[in-house]
């Protein structure tokens, strides 16, 4: 069978096999927890606890302000110790409340189990934004969000993100291995929610155990797998829509435009844990991986635990690492240091050793047309990054920079080297600036 | 943890592509048409070969140490520029015309618009035609092969494409007897430039490239294909007078030119889009020139102009935007 796929893309080295295979592992609780109140795409929430308090596990430390935003919840039960600026992956430091961990991990008396059956729609997505659930695939968009549709965008059709394209990650694998009742449960609450009529779960083809497990489950139900060609960036929701559908979400667009929504897998599970369990999000599957850690593992991990924690239930560094990513290589964020903590969208811990930090000096640009070619939006990334980096933000919007997805498909495949992506970043940020500033 | 860390924006992992293996690659899989014309053409084709290759690496190497750059010879592309001017050179050519070439090609071709990148037209191909122009009779001698061990010497002939035309002005019809089987033409025994008398080794090289992904099929396919069509057509109005298809295809510098002349990537347009237009265009060209201009080949003319015309196909042919109708803006 021809496997499905969208135009473009490349195909950089998958490097899964370290941690493919390893189970998931509940990580011990650490010494202290940093629970930044900005996690989220949105708002950040607003604390709702003193220093000094005592909290209990899922506890709501954070409240939502405003429709994009949700909650903060507390990881585990313990002593609010500070509340106060800490390093954060997005770079500066953040406002975080700083937790003791008591040792009882004990749960909050609040929470609320509720049966399906008895909850409307409505009902369900409140739950899902009280649980303080966003995308788990990275990007940390607010789930509910995505839930509420306004009315005149009908969603008839829901696609299940299991594709995991970026390379070295395998914590969405392992959980469709692990987990595939609680992933197939939200799976039905969110086509329930959303009254999808067609109902998708996208599977990269170096998956075949996580296909074959889903197809022997969703066999008699409305659900369908679908088998992915493998290649990057799949797993971007534009691109995974146009694999699975054809069809190509309008420029400037959402997918609801036509009709599409996309959710991870693991956002499913988190999805289940919120409506049926009444728990909010306070953990999530993180790969900790690359050559400088010693043992690379799938790790449960409590939102808000230091990276430096995870490395030492790794077994430690192999060599002190060259470059502390937080996510995939390839639209993954570096970092500080190992002093950061874990967040909702952290699903993967990749440590490179210097060795391997790419070092190579630009040249000119040859117009070879790689990136061209590698480009899942068709841009000429080229052409638009060397107006970006005259300043020239008509030329770069007028060569449509603000459709660029940011893959860095086209950095990867540059035989010059040349930051292409990274320039066409600077040119959207211009083009936007330019925007706010006329009337 | 106290040490360096660095800090990037993404993506943070790297093909390991860089220009100077594109360059290597594009080197290695000239080897065979080089070698070829060493076993044909004996001696004098390894003097031009090297002359014009250490011609443009000295003329890259001055010219960026004049203007205060970094001297960038060991990137491959002055090197590709030697060996393509030699490949389009007869056997013949002196050591002065070849050295002469050289530095155009790199000085007038290259270096005074920026170098690596920034030239509009082909280096290579614009010192050929200079000397074309210039020297017509030294560009126009041409040797019948005399095979290594042959024991032959190197004796002044006229090329298949020369040949024809000759007898076209003349009599208006074909010449009664071709010199050379197909067999020969595509092997490369008979006269022409270095480079381009082999098709068998230029298409083995090129496939190389295929397999690299350094070379996409656009170019090279439109380009032969819209020769063989439009000959074709000519052909079969009036087969007395203009040759065959296959006699445009493997005489001339019709192989040499379409895989590697016209796919030079600084010169040549971006999108695929734009790269079949650029590939029929040298082709219509081509043939026009050959059937009905002064010049018995015009393959390398039509690659010029066709690179006149890029910046023009790039600016009109961009690819679609994902998510944008055909139709809209």
């Amino acid at each position: 069978m021809r496997l499905k796929t969208f135009a473009g893309g490349i195909h950089p080295p998958g490097n899964k096999q370290w941690s493919a295979h390893k189970p998931i592992e509940d990580c011990p609780l650490p010494a202290e927890f940093i629970v930044p109140l900005a996690q989220h795409i949105g708002a950040p929430s607003i604390v709702c606890v003193a220093v000094g308090q005592q909290v209990a596990k899922g506890q709501e430390i954070g409240s939502a302000k405003g429709f994009v935003s949700v909650p903060v919840h507390a990881p585990t039960s313990g002593e609010v110790v500070a509340i106060e600026h800490r390093a954060h992956p997005w770079g500066p430091a953040l406002a975080a409340v700083v937790i003791k961990p008591d040792g009882e991990d004990r749960w909050s008396t609040e929470l609320q189990p509720a049966a399906p059956g008895d909850l409307s729609a409505d009902d369900m997505v409140e739950r899902v934004r009280l649980a303080g659930v966003v995308g788990m695939g990275g990007a940390a968009f607010p789930a509910h969000v995505k839930m509420s549709p306004p009315p005149e965008k009908k969603i008839h059709t829901l696609i299940f993100n299991g594709v995991e394209c970026e390379p070295y990650l395998t914590a969405d694998h392992r959980m469709m291995l692990e987990e595939p009742e609680r992933i197939l449960q939200g799976v039905a609450l969110l086509q329930y929610v959303l009254g999808a009529e067609r109902v998708v779960i996208g599977i990269e083809a170096n998956k075949p155990d996580a296909i074959a497990l889903f197809t022997e489950h969703c066999a008699g139900t409305p659900v369908e797998v679908v088998a992915l060609q493998v290649k990057y960036p799949q797993g971007a929701e534009k691109q995974l829509i146009a694999a699975v559908t054809g069809k190509e979400v309008p420029s400037g667009g959402l997918p609801m435009d036509i009709g599409v929504a996309v959710h991870n897998v693991s956002t499913a599970a988190a999805v289940t844990d919120a409506i049926v369990h009444g728990r909010p999000l306070i953990e999530r599957v993180c790969t900790v991986t690359g050559s400088a850690i010693r043992e690379p593992k799938n790790l449960r991990i409590r939102i808000g635990t230091p990276l430096s924690h995870l490395v030492d239930i790794c077994g430690g560094l192999v060599e002190p690492p060259g470059k502390v990513i937080m996510g995939g290589p390839m639209m993954g964020f570096t970092q500080l240091g190992l002093h950061v903590p874990a967040t909702k969208g952290t699903s993967g811990l990749l440590l490179l050793r210097t060795a391997e930090v790419d070092l190579n000096e630009e040249g000119p640009c040859i117009r070879c047309a790689r990136c061209l070619q590698a480009c899942p939006i068709n841009l000429q990334p080229t052409t638009i990054a060397a107006y970006a980096r005259r300043d020239l933000v008509a030329e770069a919007a007028e060569h449509r920079a603000m459709d660029c997805i940011e893959c860095g498909s086209c950095s990867y495949v540059c035989p010059a080297v040349i930051p292409l992506v990274q320039a066409i970043r600077y040119g959207k940020a211009a083009i936007l600036a330019k925007k706010r500033n006329s009337p | 943890m106290n040490q360096q860390l660095y800090l990037s924006s993404s993506p943070h992992i790297h093909s390991g592509e860089t220009t100077t293996k594109v360059m290597r690659a594009v080197l290695y899989s000239l080897l065979p048409a080089c070698g070829v014309a060493v076993y044909f053409f004996g001696p004098s084709a390894l003097s031009v070969l090297l002359i014009a290759t250490l011609g443009c690496l000295a003329t890259e190497a001055v010219c960026q140490r004049l203007m205060g750059q970094p001297v960038t010879i060991v990137d491959g592309s002055a090197a590709i520029t030697g060996v393509l001017l030699a490949l389009n050179l007869p056997p013949s050519s002196p050591w002065w015309l070849t050295l002469l070439g050289a530095v155009i090609a790199i000085a007038i071709g290259k270096q005074v618009y920026g170098g690596l990148g920034s030239n509009p037209f082909n280096p290579a191909l614009v010192a050929r035609v200079v000397l074309l122009i210039s020297f017509p009779v030294q560009m126009t001698t041409w040797s019948a092969p005399a095979p290594l061990g042959s024991g032959l010497d190197l004796v002044t002939t006229a090329t298949p494409l020369g040949a024809w035309k000759n007898a076209v002005m003349l009599t208006g019809k074909l010449p009664a007897e071709m010199h050379g089987s197909m067999a020969d033409y595509f092997l490369g025994n008979m006269p022409g430039c270095i480079g381009e008398v082999s098709a068998l080794a230029l298409l083995l090289g090129a496939a190389y490239l295929f397999y690299r992904r350094i070379l996409t099929w656009h170019i090279p396919t439109a380009f032969v294909g819209s020769v063989v069509l439009l000959s074709g057509l000519f052909w079969l109005i009036n087969p007395a007078k203009y040759p065959n298809p296959v006699f445009h295809l493997l005489t001339g510098g019709l192989i040499l030119g379409a895989f590697y002349m016209a796919t030079d990537m600084v010169t040549t347009p971006v999108s695929r889009k734009g790269m079949l237009l650029f590939g029929v265009g040298c082709g219509l060209l081509t043939v026009l020139i050959r059937l009905f201009g002064g010049y018995p080949e015009g393959v390398s003319f039509a690659i010029l102009l066709m690179n006149a015309a890029t910046p023009l196909i790039d600016r009109y042919l961009r690819p679609r935007t994902f998510g944008v109708l055909a139709g809209k803006a």
